[in-house]
């Protein structure tokens, strides 16, 4: 059975000035093992997805669809199911991670809060498995005793991370896990989310702006754009050979070091991401797209099916799609 | 020609009781027309190098040198140092005052320099900034601009000035990734317009590939590999260069370093990188009889050239070997 | 192009301002006793708070003549409310300004410089911090003589240091930020970053912590005025002391008593009101930019 998945997920934010549309019409699958990329820049609505998903939006926002984790909707849950829920079976890594720590509790207590939570250890108990979850992370057990200032950002990071494995969860969503972190420990980091989802058998939703990094983590990779899913498959595929032109930009803002083709030629879109509250008419992209048609400024496009049906499924949401499948 | 230089300059802190040494030696220079990046992870001293470069920061030891001429540190000559040298910092909305419209905040710098022509400079600045037409923006303030817009009012500020070099420290870092490549294809656009130099600061190597001519790659405050773009990231000789390219995403077998980059209070005997090196860690060092010397021996401060060099016993000894080889083959 | 724009954020202002209703009474207190203030030299004769001069029956009750009674040399003590009313808000405001000054000086001056200049300027601060502000005033008024003016000083010389280590904690809030060593990086020097970024950051904090202090200077004048050392002229504490002096209180002279002491009572809360509405409508923390 699909470990999580999403039916058409809309999330609308209230406000004095007018509703917000942060999120518009989302469908995506994830099975057990699996990495799933969700790739996207401010407005976008990633993280509003992120938060979605175990229902930590504040109050002023209005979801529909349905958010099915191993066949249960999210949505409908009653609260004490929720809560059960809530890091038992999926858990969060919060962006900017590093200020999610409380600074004058120590991360051993830390850790094992949602164990206590969730009544599955105290005492002893919790220690050990606090420790056990220190060292999957690659920190030494003495670090429980230590306080979060004691860490570097890095180490923290990967605090949040065995926080969020505490309860063995099914599935793990990480909002922008790496960014603000160099490249070597984002590296080390990186590599041990792929070892540990590979050993656990856990479903991962990785949220990041960096397409090079999640095509490198991830096996789908699903490109979000003022609220859409504008493009979705396999991760090569989608970065390598992206068929919708924001894709393909957001694939050349980080150029391969080592190709000619970028040297000294950097690429980038003209005008900015769009304010959710403001979006254009037609296909949202189409101010900033190089290929945009007359039609596109009218006339929004679904997903299309990409390529000839083989292979794993692969869509995006352009015009010129459907006339080159043919 | 050589404008902007740092010769030899160290500059320590006291943190925490401990002298730390957040740039240990330093020769750096950029030329008339050169963008050259800066390349190295937190703490390794880069940005406290940009910020001695400014005159933000005075050097402990050593100098920094503008057109030949060493910089004093009398308030008049930070001044006319301002007018040659500015500054791009990382997050623009920090770098706005959110109480200025944009036309306040370029016209800050004419301002302190009480130059003629203040609204005629602030909107040639403006437009050069790829903000068109400047007079739309004047009553603007940072918070109705969008990232990008304001990262421009900010290097619109230091053009105001009529600078020959800019610092740009992370210029890219914060924007999000489909209007990174505006921004530096603008600084590309002042090189080639105004022959504006760039000295940018950063820990993304795609951007030095980018737009950099030459590299210098920091390591807890020394330089330890530069050279032109092409040579250095396409066939590095130092193995922290070559341990940062193989972790980018599309790199096939990444070298990860273990432990955390170090402190610049505790800098390790001999070469400062030798406890992460994988080099030496890997035993290859030993095989070219070097690992004697990585735990001990001194590296000399690299000069600036223009050409590549390296700053590693095995990189060097390997040269050497390379070079006899050579030398033999030619014999024969 | 700027008045517009500033026409419109006072407009915001006030509108926000308008949303606290506490401020608004506050406002409201304040409008009606400052208006009778400026109002009484026309309304009223001065010459009827001459003892010499008094009409009325010593210590008589509230009458028609007399609304608020009389003290103890037979003076109005509704004319002398008024009139005193004016000698407390003056000084109230004078002082406090004098005392924001100072204080706004320092704390910027103490925020902005390092080295040797920010801690001779704290340690001063400091000291006057601990001083016994209500004594070092006494013994100044006490040296410097009468009159309102010398009460004025009194009180802002001694109260300025809370204000000055306020401002200095918002100053470096400031100075941490990067427009500043923007600032500098385009040749700032001590002035124009002080002038330009600091004060209009600070300016907020500080208009809204002098309201506050108005509140604490005019209790402080009641307070010098009923020990003695008063400014000479009738205000609410030297009628207070009259009462206290001849002994209203025991005597059931109410009118005497309450009417001063629920003047001071009334100002001070509208000023602390409207201070703290001001507080939450400037409040830096929450954009800035009114």
């Amino acid at each position: 059975m699909t470990l999580l998945e999403l039916r058409d997920l809309a999330v609308t934010y209230r406000s004095a000035a007018g509703d917000v549309p942060a999120v518009r019409g989302v469908s995506l699958g994830l099975e057990a093992g699996e990495a799933l990329g969700v790739a996207g820049e401010s407005g976008s609505g990633k993280s509003t997805l992120a938060m979605s998903l175990l229902r930590l939006l504040p109050r002023g926002a209005s979801v529909s669809g349905e958010i099915l984790l191993d066949g249960e909707d999210v949505l409908t849950m009653s609260w004490g199911r929720l809560r059960a829920v809530r890091w038992a079976s999926a858990s969060l890594v919060f962006q900017g991670a590093q200020h999610a720590l409380n600074p004058v509790r120590r991360i051993g207590d830390q850790i094992a809060e949602p164990l206590r939570v969730h009544g599955m250890a105290t005492g002893a108990e919790a220690r050990r498995r606090v420790a056990e979850l220190l060292e999957q992370v690659g920190l030494p057990a003495w670090r429980a005793r230590g306080y979060p200032h004691e860490l570097s950002g890095g180490q923290r990071q990967r605090v949040m991370i065995a926080m969020a494995l505490a309860c063995s969860p099914r599935l793990i969503v990480a909002d922008e896990p790496t960014t603000a972190l160099d490249v070597m420990i984002q590296a080390q980091v990186l590599s041990l989310i792929r070892s540990l989802i590979a050993e656990h058998g856990i479903g991962l939703v990785m949220i990041s702006h960096d397409l090079s990094v999640l095509a490198s983590t991830c096996d789908r990779l699903a490109v979000m754009y003022a609220g859409r899913v504008v493009e979705s498959g396999p991760s090569r595929e989608v970065f390598a050979g992206g068929r919708h032109p924001y894709s393909r930009a957001l694939a050349e803002a980080f150029p391969t070091v080592g190709d000619p083709a970028s040297r000294i030629a950097p690429r980038g879109l003209g005008g900015d991401p769009p304010d959710p509250a403001h979006l254009p008419a037609g296909c949202s992209f189409h101010p900033r797209c190089p290929v945009s048609l007359v039609s596109c400024a009218s006339e929004p496009v679904e997903l299309r099916a990409v390529g000839d049906g083989t292979g794993a499924p692969h869509t995006a949401a352009c015009v010129h799609v459907s006339e080159e499948s043919r | 020609m050589t404008l902007l230089e740092a010769r030899d300059v160290r500059v320590e802190f006291t943190s925490r009781g401990r002298r730390a040494r957040a740039v240990d030696g330093v020769n750096l220079a950029v030329g008339e027309g050169e963008i050259v990046a800066l390349v190295g992870e937190s703490g390794c001293g880069k940005t406290t190098l940009a910020r001695t470069l400014l005159g933000l920061e005075r050097p402990t030891s050593g100098s920094v040198r503008y057109g030949g001429v060493p910089l004093a540190y009398s308030s008049r000559a930070l001044r006319a140092h301002r007018r040659e040298v500015q500054l791009v910092l990382q997050d623009p909305t920090g770098s706005l005052n959110p109480r200025h419209t944009v036309y306040e905040a370029v016209a800050e710098g004419p301002r302190i320099h009480r130059l003629p022509g203040e609204g005629d400079l602030v909107a040639e600045a403006l437009s050069r900034a790829g903000l068109r037409p400047p007079e739309r923006f004047f009553d603007r303030h940072p918070h109705e601009l969008s990232g990008g817009q304001r990262q421009r009012v900010v290097i619109a500020g230091a053009l105001a000035l009529e600078p020959r070099v800019l610092v740009a420290d992370e210029p890219v870092a914060s924007l999000d990734a489909s209007v990174r490549g505006e921004i530096l294809a603008l600084l590309l656009r002042l090189r080639a317009e105004l022959g504006l130099s760039a000295l940018v600061v950063t820990h993304d190597l795609g951007l030095a590939w980018n737009i950099a001519d030459r590299v210098a790659v920091m390591y807890l405050g020394r330089i330890v590999e530069s050279g032109p773009v092409e040579r250095i990231l396409t066939s590095p000789s130092h193995p922290y260069t070559r341990a940062l390219l193989s972790v980018l995403p599309e790199s096939p077998s990444p070298v990860v370093l273990g432990g955390e980059p170090p402190d610049p209070t505790r800098i390790p005997a001999g070469c400062r990188f030798h406890p992460r090196c994988q080099v030496l860690a890997s035993g290859a060092a030993a095989e070219a009889g070097v690992d004697g010397l990585c735990a001990s021996g001194e590296l000399p401060v690299l000069p600036s050239s223009a050409g590549s060099q390296v700053a590693c016993h095995h990189a060097s000894a390997s040269a050497r070997r390379e070079a006899r080889t050579e030398t033999e083959a030619e014999r024969l | 192009m700027a008045g517009t724009r500033r026409r419109a954020a006072l407009t915001r202002f006030r509108r926000r301002y308008a949303r606290q209703r506490a401020g608004l009474y506050g406002a409201a207190i304040l409008l009606v006793v400052v208006l009778a203030a400026l109002l009484t030299p026309l309304l009223t004769d001065p010459s009827g708070m001459d003892v010499t001069k008094a009409t009325g029956a010593r210590m008589a009750p509230p009458s028609m003549d007399f609304p608020l009674g009389t003290d103890e040399s037979g003076r109005s003590v509704l004319l002398m409310l008024l009139w005193g009313a004016r000698v407390s808000l003056l000084i109230g405001f004078m002082s406090a300004l004098l005392s924001m000054v100072i204080g706004t000086v320092f704390g910027i001056a103490a925020g902005h410089f390092r080295g040797w200049v920010a801690a001779v300027l704290m340690r001063v601060t400091d000291w006057f911090l601990v001083l016994p502000a209500l004594v070092l005033a006494m013994v100044l008024a006490a040296i410097l003589g009468g009159g309102p003016s010398t009460i004025i000083v009194a009180i802002g010389v001694t109260s300025w240091a809370s204000t000055a280590r306020l401002i200095r904690a918002q100053t470096l809030a400031v100075e941490a930020r990067p427009y500043i060593e923007r600032s500098r990086a385009l040749g700032a020097g001590h002035w124009h970053v002080m002038t330009r970024h600091v004060l209009p950051n600070v300016a907020p904090l500080v208009l809204a912590n002098t309201t506050l202090m108005v509140a604490s200077a005019i209790v402080t004048e009641s307070t010098l005025a009923f020990l003695g050392a008063g400014s000479g002229q009738v205000s609410w504490g030297t009628m207070l002391r009259g009462s206290y002096d001849w002994g209203a209180a025991t005597s059931g002279a109410w009118w005497y008593v309450l009417p001063p002491g629920l003047c001071i009572i009334a100002v001070v809360l509208a000023f602390t009101l409207c201070g703290r509405a001001l507080e939450t409508v400037l409040n830096p923390r929450l954009g800035g930019a009114s």
